[in-house]
């Protein structure tokens, strides 16, 4: 009853071409999009905002662009956290280097670093799939943090490696409170979400599925599958890359390229497949998912604390992560945009199923 | 040139190693597709528990039996709780899984048995140099290397004959080769699968005895498992020959490459450079050295 999109009908291209067709969704994304910019920053107190959202929000960017790769145009990859790691050193060198430089167009940048570095370590995707891929992209996790401590310039020779990031500053107005930080990040990752979701159901986001989907036949229909892989692999760096700029500038402030390890590549990849392969909304549940995770166990644990040894508990998480990861995994193996997509169904039908 | 050899032998010999964690690999990969990422966490649970059991008292032999007998129970228990429910995923899926596996394993085995480092001792097998060899060439090549090299041999020399000559390893090569053709003659797939995911454990069992005994008992010992990947990528993943093969080829290469083309760039290469020669190589032979070669059809 409330979820029908019976009577709207589209009368003009625009109205056909939108990127949510149906009034309700209109609605709800509207009313999510007020309540997260408006409501939260007054809201939550500096905890929530500093611990959950701005890194659920970061990562769900960071997810997004591991979806864009591997739900999208099926390419496994195993590197987004060394793509993190480009864009936040590449926007930290530009801050540093270029006098007077916005920090908006230094997160660009340092996406369009991490795009460059995408393409190189996509190129062997041209010859090898699967499994052979994702350990190849390991090469690029591997290699690319290697160089960041490597070679001192990157860090701007700090001792460890370590950089801090400058303080955001846009048109004179200075990022400090959580608030302001949590709002920035809000806003990159609405316009680039809002990009992504439009990209995959445009001429480049049907490719990538053309190819996913098989692509020698992707091949003989039309698509150069060069073009495709490697846009699909420069596309999703350019957002793992501008989600590594805003982990160092909006979430910790210091960074250091041992942080961007294979952890939490992984991590990046488990947000993809619990939140849903191939989906735009899934990524953001997937995120809060991962993000929340740790953070509920952890405070189950103090809450069992006493009765739990202390040696014990840190290894219970880990058992008890690994095996809600597979408990979800056979319960949902679409995830959780899936059982979104089914309660949608529901709802269309609901309160009369008949 | 001395110096060269001795580099050289180092490298086939750790290379050997990896290939025994890469032929646990390989195993499960050709007898149900699966891409067990957990396999690291088992070498780990393997040498946890083995230690674990010796600190108890039990004496080296029984010691063995025990911890073998934990890795069928958990390679019995993978197959009923994890891989039965997701038959028929897409593989991505069930390597998410073995990744979940991995953290889970990993939690077990340290919740069972304390995080400290703890050393192993294999005993009669020191890790010093060999005399003769020492004196006639005066190249320093480790006891204990060799001994791993050898039990490497045995234990692929092993799997060999019985993937080849044995009834149960006919049936897994077929179930390798066909899931539905396999079922269809009358091989009980579910069987089959708990027998690879034993004898993975088993070969688990061996490189984490092996690992162990080299560098200790430790949390690291899972890492060892990444080593692995380039092996298998060179080698191919349906191949135990390549394993093999693979293993020597990034063995050499790592630590030729970290005396050699180290120097040049600021050392600290080993961790990536078996993935970029890996990569290139597999931009010549995508399939790998012994990996089946794919024919795409529309």
């Amino acid at each position: 009853m409330l979820y029908r999109e019976a009577g709207q009908f589209k009368a003009t291209y625009q109205e056909d071409q939108q990127i949510f067709p149906i009034r309700q969704d209109r609605i709800a994304i509207a009313s999510i999009l007020v309540f997260f910019y408006l409501v939260v920053p007054a809201a939550a107190n500096q905890y929530w905002l500093q611990a959950i959202l701005i890194p659920v929000l970061i990562f769900s960017l960071a997810a997004i662009g591991l979806n864009i790769l591997t739900g999208y145009a099926g390419q496994l990859s195993l590197g987004s956290a060394a793509f993190m790691a480009v864009g936040a050193f590449a926007a930290y060198n530009f801050m540093l280097r270029v006098p007077g430089m916005p920090i908006l167009a230094a997160f660009v940048l340092g996406g369009l670093c991490a795009a460059a570095v995408g393409i190189a370590f996509g190129l062997p995707s041209l010859r090898i799939k699967g499994f052979y891929l994702a350990v190849a992209t390991l090469a690029a996790q591997f290699f690319i943090v290697w160089a960041l401590t490597k070679f001192p310039w990157f860090s701007n020779y700090s001792s460890s490696g370590v950089i801090t990031a400058q303080q955001v500053e846009i048109l004179g107005y200075a990022f400090i409170s959580p608030e302001s930080k949590y709002v920035l990040t809000l806003a990159v990752v609405t316009v680039l979400a809002l990009a992504a979701k439009n990209m995959v159901r445009s001429s480049i986001g049907r490719s990538w599925m053309a190819i996913r989907d098989m692509d020698v036949a992707a091949e003989v229909i039309g698509f150069r599958p060069m073009h495709t892989k490697l846009s699909a692999f420069a596309i999703s760096s350019f957002y793992c890359g501008v989600a590594g700029a805003l982990y160092a500038y909006t979430y910790l402030g210091t960074v250091e390229p041992e942080g961007f390890n294979l952890d939490m590549s992984f991590k990046i990849l488990f947000m993809v497949i619990i939140g849903g392969v191939g989906s735009i909304m899934g990524s953001f549940l997937g995120a809060a998912f991962i993000v929340l995770l740790p953070i509920f166990l952890n405070i189950s644990m103090h809450v069992l604390g006493d009765w739990v040894p202390h040696g014990l508990a840190s290894n219970l998480e880990l058992i008890v992560f690994g095996g809600l990861i597979i408990f979800f995994l056979i319960v949902e193996p679409h995830g959780l945009a899936r059982l979104w997509q089914i309660g949608k169904e529901k709802l269309r039908l609901w309160p009369f199923p008949h | 040139m001395q110096f060269f050899f001795e580099v050289l032998i180092g490298g086939l010999l750790s290379g050997v190693m990896y290939a025994l964690v890469a032929l646990g690999f390989v195993l499960i990969y050709k007898a149900s597709g699966v891409f067990n990422f957990a396999q690291g966490a088992m070498v780990f649970f393997a040498a946890l528990t083995f230690v674990g059991v010796m600190e108890l008292g039990a004496p080296f032999g029984l010691a063995l039996v025990i911890t073998f007998a934990a890795m069928v129970l958990l390679g019995v228990a993978t197959e009923k709780v994890v891989l039965r429910p997701l038959v028929n995923q897409p593989q991505i899926t069930l390597f998410m899984a073995t990744i979940g596996l991995t953290f889970f394993i990993e939690g077990l085995a340290q919740g069972m048995w304390g995080a400290s480092v703890r050393g192993l001792e294999i005993p009669g097998i020191q890790d010093e140099p060999i005399e003769w060899a020492m004196d006639n060439w005066g190249i320093g090549i480790s006891k204990f290397d060799l001994f791993a090299a050898g039990v490497s041999a045995v234990l692929v020399s092993v799997l060999a004959v019985f993937f080849n000559k044995t009834r149960v390893g006919r049936a897994l090569r077929a179930v390798a080769d066909d899931h539905q053709g396999a079922l269809a003659i009358g091989i009980p797939l579910q069987n089959i699968w708990r027998i690879v995911w034993a004898v993975a454990g088993f070969v688990a069992l061996v490189a984490g005895l092996m690992w162990g005994a080299r560098n200790g008992v430790q949390f690291a010992l899972t890492f060892v498992a990444l080593k692995a990947l380039p092996v298998l990528i060179i080698g191919g993943f349906e191949s135990v020959a390549g394993a093999i093969v693979g293993g020597l080829i990034i063995g050499a290469a790592e630590k030729l490459g970290e005396v050699y083309i180290g120097p040049m760039v600021g050392g600290g290469i080993e961790g990536w450079f078996p993935y970029v020669m890996a990569l290139l190589f597999l931009l010549v032979r995508p399939e790998g050295l012994f990996g089946e070669r794919h024919i795409d059809r529309v």
